[in-house]
């Protein structure tokens, strides 16, 4: 049988500015046999993005094939015409993109776009296409398909705009569709109903796809066969089990361990203290005007509340727009709180940095996000350390320089980096970088926000060890804020689940999967990908057993004090849950958790 | 010096190395001639250029080279200083509203607005119609014109700044506003605001020039190159290196800086 | 995600707000103006009489005039005067000879629109061609030329320009006048011969200016996510333009043609000496000269009034021009 997709010997070269070219893509070969899906799997860089979109012909300004050959359903794509790949594209092989935020016109409404790769193809009449869209909508699981199509790419979310770019994709029936991280941007509770789409439309129609990821547990899901990439060159090929179960190249296993949810907690480790270092209390910080109950406009987040005992870790977890950021920033003392209380070791701290005494800023260090913007480009890694330093401890000249290089051993960098400027580091480096800025402070907690979100899965793994590391050998306590539970699990001892800016349980983080729990922390448990084919399905098929409740409750009545997650929650109770606000509640050996229902529905668990 | 060029150097190293070169021939140029632009000599007007006179002579006889390079030293030093002004109060005011506080953001950014709305021609022609055509007149006058933009431009670039994390992480620290401003926020817009200066000593040389040629910047007995195109513009009918040399001088420093700015701004 | 479909209904309910709101940053951009022009012509330590007289005046007749020119009131009295004086299009007398300023400036407020508007009416269309064609064909031959040229025409004074032409079709062809003889126009090849080179020279000022923001709109345009993604679906290069780069581009291409419109304003001052066209532009520069200070200020006035009119203008079809849904 003659295969689908055939990419033979493929090499790509590409120049930044004005220097040489640089080979982008190595010698790439592969093939995708008809209905089946092939996972492009790398690191950023690794050339994945430009093998994809090569398929269809395209190749970004700058970069040129510079060798091989790529046939895609019977088509020359390397010796086409422009005329010739315009006809292709589209109709024979469609793409979706990463970002359907920005991959959707703004200012055409979704219908236009949806059907216009079938229209400039001639392949129906408008009033049929649209006929097609609807349908294509409505098994994509889209709200309301009728109307979707006359709503603007603004109106929409991520998650819908990403489905019905796959919409757009199918219009044409194409033979090949390429998916380029097409979940990557989103939540993980959106992540999974997109890929379930996805999953049910394709397999309907029998397209051969090729999907470019760097997450090996959506790999599991999707793929039929797969290849690794690095640095533009196949480092293995092979059946998604063969290369998730058995790899063989030495990267390929190393991409699988940092995958592998794996624990960090060492054995045997004395219990935390139960002092705690650090106490939030119905901490309440907003944005905009006060109300007449002294609240701000704009609730960001509401009445929190936890605590971190010395020496242990903390994981706060939650998804966009949960209000994790600004309680990074309302902690550091960046951002005023309107009410509550932090508490370090017992002592209040004031809402402004500047008010807090330079000891209470010293024990407690913000280590931030992103990674390319946290080292100040202009000064030498010396240099930002140095300031660091003689701004904590006083010491200047040699003492000075000597404490650098001890940091940089801390965490596990040669001192030579001293010298350098941050732009001739990895991301990984600056991430340690800014840890051991942190640690020059000689700190008793430590407050990371996202660290390892911009970070390549392998090292961010190395991050993760790090932090082990320096909380066994220093003592530091930790926040650790992340999206990621399964980074969290791995070296957290404790969890606060955040959603909609109120903390909804906090407990164990070993025990997330089993026992009693929020629905929402249920729901998002179960919604990260894990490594196994068949997960999704199985996911699927009990979510749908959950039958939601019939009786609708108001969903204005957020304001009312009610509980955040109401309108998602398949366990409310009408006349319970829409109408009084949940009391937080204690599991025994359990977490603590804001929710009616541990009395009402599951009677086993006492209050 | 040497320090101050070294940290200047980078991105727009040649656009830096261009100006410093014209601010050279400023100072140092008038003594390449010996002969006296002032001097009304026996000479025939518009003659054609000969040894004891480069550039032959202008409508009144006078010595074209001598004049073009006294012309350089006003149009140069003149748009220096009244950019060194332009952006220094435009940088100020830029951080300020930044990281002062959100009320003196508001005030300046209007007050930018406001000036912004006022073509730049026709604002110099108002206070020259009050103030008079003295130097420094004309320099505090393309001062102003220049501020808002330069205001701006370092605005935008101090808003980027300081949300990003680094800053943060130095006001978690507790570290001083000055620290922020001068060690964290300064060093990182220096190369963007180059670029700005070299645009707005190009956009002042331009104003100059447009003044001087309407008779109302630079005057007699001083002169710059607008005003020597303005004196000579009889020199045409004879094709007259004392009209056509300023022109060419005028477009070469500015055509120049421009293409040297547009160059690097391709570059990563 | 959430704060942009709000942004969706906000547009969408607020677009009148929206224009209202740009039309009371016009409004006080105006009263920021009116009270610039009033300001900086009074905060002179000498006044008008000082020009007038000359230093050699007796303080009697420097008493006198002023009480004739009403500087020994207040100077918010005098403000107010003025500004009434100004809403009722009465702009005072010229220092110079006296007469009404408006009676000078409106005979040469027409001939300076008339410039005005037939070097936009050549400017603007050529330059959106050039603009726009040379984004599509970036880094082409094309387009490095286009480049090049305007780059350098921004870079010289506009007296250059204007003098090169005069330079070129009066002085080496002779077939065009120096001067535009606007009274003698009785015939289309005398209207023609008049105005083609002040219209050329003042339409290659302005046009420098906005075929490089035009391009740069444009491209900035182009190289978005969405129309990588339209060109992936099969779309045509002539679709991919008028469909989806055009509608996106529009905003900020009808700003970058009102902002180089700036230009215009300040060529036409330049243009009109060079050429001495009877226009607002040169009774102003004379004005200066003479430090006419109540010409000064009509003739500041009339311009800034007419800029503020075309950028207002232009951000209104910019607001109109956004996506739903985008966040203005």
């Amino acid at each position: 049988m003659v295969a689908t997709i055939q990419v033979d010997n493929l090499e790509i070269v590409g120049r930044r500015g004005r220097g040489a070219e640089l080979p982008i893509v190595r010698n790439v070969s592969f093939s995708v046999a008809r209905g089946e899906m092939l996972a492009l799997i790398g690191e950023s860089g690794s050339g994945k993005t430009t093998v994809a979109l090569s398929l269809l012909g395209h190749i970004r300004s700058g970069c040129r094939i510079s060798g091989g050959t790529i046939r895609v359903a019977g088509y020359e794509v390397t010796a086409l015409t422009a005329q010739e790949r315009r006809s292709m594209r589209g109709r024979v092989i469609s793409y979706v993109a990463q970002n359907a935020g920005s991959a959707f016109n703004p200012a055409l409404a979704i219908m236009r776009q949806v059907v216009e790769p079938a229209l400039v193809h001639h392949i129906l009449p408008r009033r049929d296409l649209e006929a097609r869209a609807i349908a294509l909508f409505r098994a994509l699981a889209l709200p309301e398909p009728e109307t979707i199509g006359e709503r603007y790419p603004g109106e929409l979310s991520g998650g819908q705009l990403q489905r019905l770019m796959a919409a757009m994709a199918l219009m044409t029936d194409p033979e090949v569709v390429v998916f380029d991280e097409p979940t990557t941007a989103l939540d993980v509770t959106t992540q999974i109903e997109v890929l379930a789409a996805f999953k049910s439309v394709l397999a309907e129609r029998g397209v051969t796809g090729v999907y470019v990821t760097h997450d090996l547990s959506v790999v599991a899901q999707i793929a039929d066969h797969a290849i690794v990439l690095k640095d533009g060159a196949v480092r293995e090929a092979g059946t998604v089990s063969k290369i998730l179960f058995q790899p063989q190249d030495l990267y390929s296993q190393a991409l699988l361990a940092a995958a592998e949810p794996c624990s960090r907690q060492s054995e045997g480790v004395e219990a935390p203290e139960q002092q705690s270092v650090l106490d939030v209390r119905d901490l309440v910080v907003g944005y905009g005007r006060s109300t007449s109950a002294g609240l701000p406009e704009k609730v960001i987040v509401n009445h929190v509340s936890f605590s971190v005992p010395k020496g242990g870790m903390l994981g706060v977890i939650g998804e966009s727009g949960c209000g994790k950021s600004t309680l990074a920033r309302a902690i550091s003392g960046l951002q005023p709180w309107s009410a509550g209380e932090l508490l370090l070791n017992g002592v209040a701290l004031s809402g402004n940095v500047t008010d807090r005494a330079p000891e209470q800023r010293r024990r407690l260090q913000l280590v931030a996000q992103n990674a390319d913007s946290v080292l100040n480009p202009s000064k030498t890694i010396g240099n930002t350390l140095e300031r660091a330093v003689r701004f904590y401890s006083g010491l200047r000249g040699e003492a000075a320089a000597r404490r650098v290089s001890e940091l940089l051993e801390m965490v596990q960098l040669s001192p030579a980096l001293a010298t350098r400027l941050p732009s001739e580091l990895s991301g990984g480096q600056k991430q340690r970088i800014n840890f051991a800025r942190a640690l020059a402070a000689d700190p008793q907690i430590v407050l990371c926000d996202e660290i390892t979100a911009a970070l390549d899965t392998v090292v961010a793994a190395a991050i993760l060890d790090l932090m082990k590391e320096l909380q066994r050998d220093l003592g530091l306590a930790f926040i650790f804020i992340t999206h990621d539970l399964h980074a969290l699990q791995s070296i957290c001892e404790r969890v606060a689940v955040l959603y909609a800016g109120q903390v909804v349980e906090v407990g164990p983080a070993a025990a997330l999967g089993e026992g009693f729990h929020h629905p929402y922390t249920r729901l998002l448990h179960d919604s990260v990908p894990l490594m196994e084919p068949g997960w999704l399905e199985e996911t699927r098929l009990r979510r749908l057993a959950e039958t939601m409740p019939a009786t609708l409750p108001n969903p204005s009545s957020a304001d009312a004090g009610l509980c955040c997650f109401l309108t998602r929650c398949p366990d409310r109770v009408a006349g319970l849950c829409d109408r009084i606000a949940p009391p937080v509640r204690s599991v025994v050996h359990g977490p603590r958790v804001l929710c009616h229902l541990p009395a009402s529905i599951r009677p086993e668990f006492s209050s | 010096m040497i320090a101050l060029l070294g940290k200047l150097r980078g991105k727009h190293d040649r656009a830096v190395l261009l100006i410093v070169f014209w601010l050279f021939l400023a100072l140092l140029g008038p003594l390449c001639s010996s002969q006296d632009p002032g001097a009304i000599g026996s000479q025939p007007v518009f003659s054609s250029p000969s040894i004891t006179h480069l550039l032959g002579t202008d409508y009144l006889g006078r010595d074209t080279f001598a004049r073009l390079l006294n012309g350089i030293r006003h149009t140069v030093i003149l748009c220096f200083a009244s950019t060194l002004i332009a952006c220094s109060v435009g940088t100020f005011l830029g951080i300020a509203a930044v990281t002062v506080r959100p009320w003196l953001e508001a005030v300046t950014g209007r007050l930018a607005d406001g000036f912004l709305s006022i073509p730049s021609l026709l604002f110099a022609l108002l206070v020259i119609a009050v103030f008079g055509t003295s130097t420094v007149a004309l320099i505090i006058t393309m001062g102003i014109i220049y501020a808002p933009g330069a205001y701006r431009t370092s605005r935008a670039l101090a808003q980027r700044i300081v949300r990003l994390d680094f800053v943060t992480v130095a006001r978690a620290r507790g570290e001083s506003t000055a620290y922020i401003v001068l060690q964290e926020i300064l060093p990182n817009m220096a190369g963007p605001m180059i670029a700005d200066v070299g645009l707005r000593f190009i956009y002042s040389v331009l104003l100059l020039s447009n003044l001087s040629f309407l008779g109302i910047g630079v005057q007699p007995p001083e002169v710059d190159l607008g005003s020597m195109v303005r004196e000579n513009m009889l020199g045409m009918v004879y094709g007259s290196p004392a009209m056509i040399v300023p022109v060419a001088v005028i477009a070469v420093l500015t055509v120049g800086i421009n293409l040297a700015l547009d160059s690097s701004r391709g570059k990563g | 995600m959430a704060k942009r479909k709000q942004g969706a209904g906000d547009l969408n309910r607020h677009l009148p707000a929206l224009i209202g709101r740009r039309i009371f940053a016009a409004a006080t951009s105006l009263a920021f103006v009116i009270v610039t022009v009033f300001a900086i012509t009074n905060i002179l330590p000498g006044d008008a009489t000082d020009a007038l007289l000359g230093q050699g005046a007796t303080p009697q007749a420097i008493a006198a005039m002023r009480h004739d020119l009403g500087l020994d009131r207040s100077v918010f009295l005098r403000f107010w005067l003025w500004l009434w004086g100004v809403l009722h299009g009465q702009f005072g007398y010229s220092l110079l000879n006296g007469l009404p300023v408006a009676d000078a400036i409106r005979p040469r407020l027409h001939n300076s629109l008339l410039l005005a508007g037939a070097s936009a009416a050549v400017a603007v269309p050529v330059s959106l061609f050039l603009g726009i064609t040379s984004a599509i064909w970036k880094d082409t031959l094309y387009d490095r030329a286009v480049s090049v040229l305007t780059l350098g025409m921004v870079s010289v004074p506009e007296f250059v320009i204007g003098t090169m032409a005069v330079y070129v079709f009066a002085v080496r062809l002779h077939v065009l006048p120096a001067l535009a003889d606007v009274a003698s126009v009785h015939s289309i090849g005398q209207f023609l011969r008049a105005f083609f080179m002040p219209v050329a020279s003042l339409a290659l000022v302005t046009l420098a200016q906005m075929v490089r923001m035009t391009r740069a709109a444009m491209a900035d345009t182009l190289s978005a996510p969405y129309i990588e993604m339209a060109l992936l679906k099969g779309v045509g290069p002539a679709r991919l333009i008028l469909v989806h780069a055009i509608p996106n581009a529009i905003g900020p291409i009808v700003n970058a043609v009102a902002l180089s419109l700036s230009s215009l304003l300040g060529g036409v001052v330049v243009i009109e000496v060079v050429f001495t066209y009877p226009g607002i532009a040169g009774l102003m520069v004379d004005a200066v000269s003479s430090r006419d200070v109540p010409t000064v200020q009509a003739c500041a006035l009339v311009f800034c009034l007419t800029y503020l009119l075309l950028t207002t203008f232009a951000d209104i079809v910019t607001i109109l021009s956004l996506p739903r849904g985008r966040k203005a």
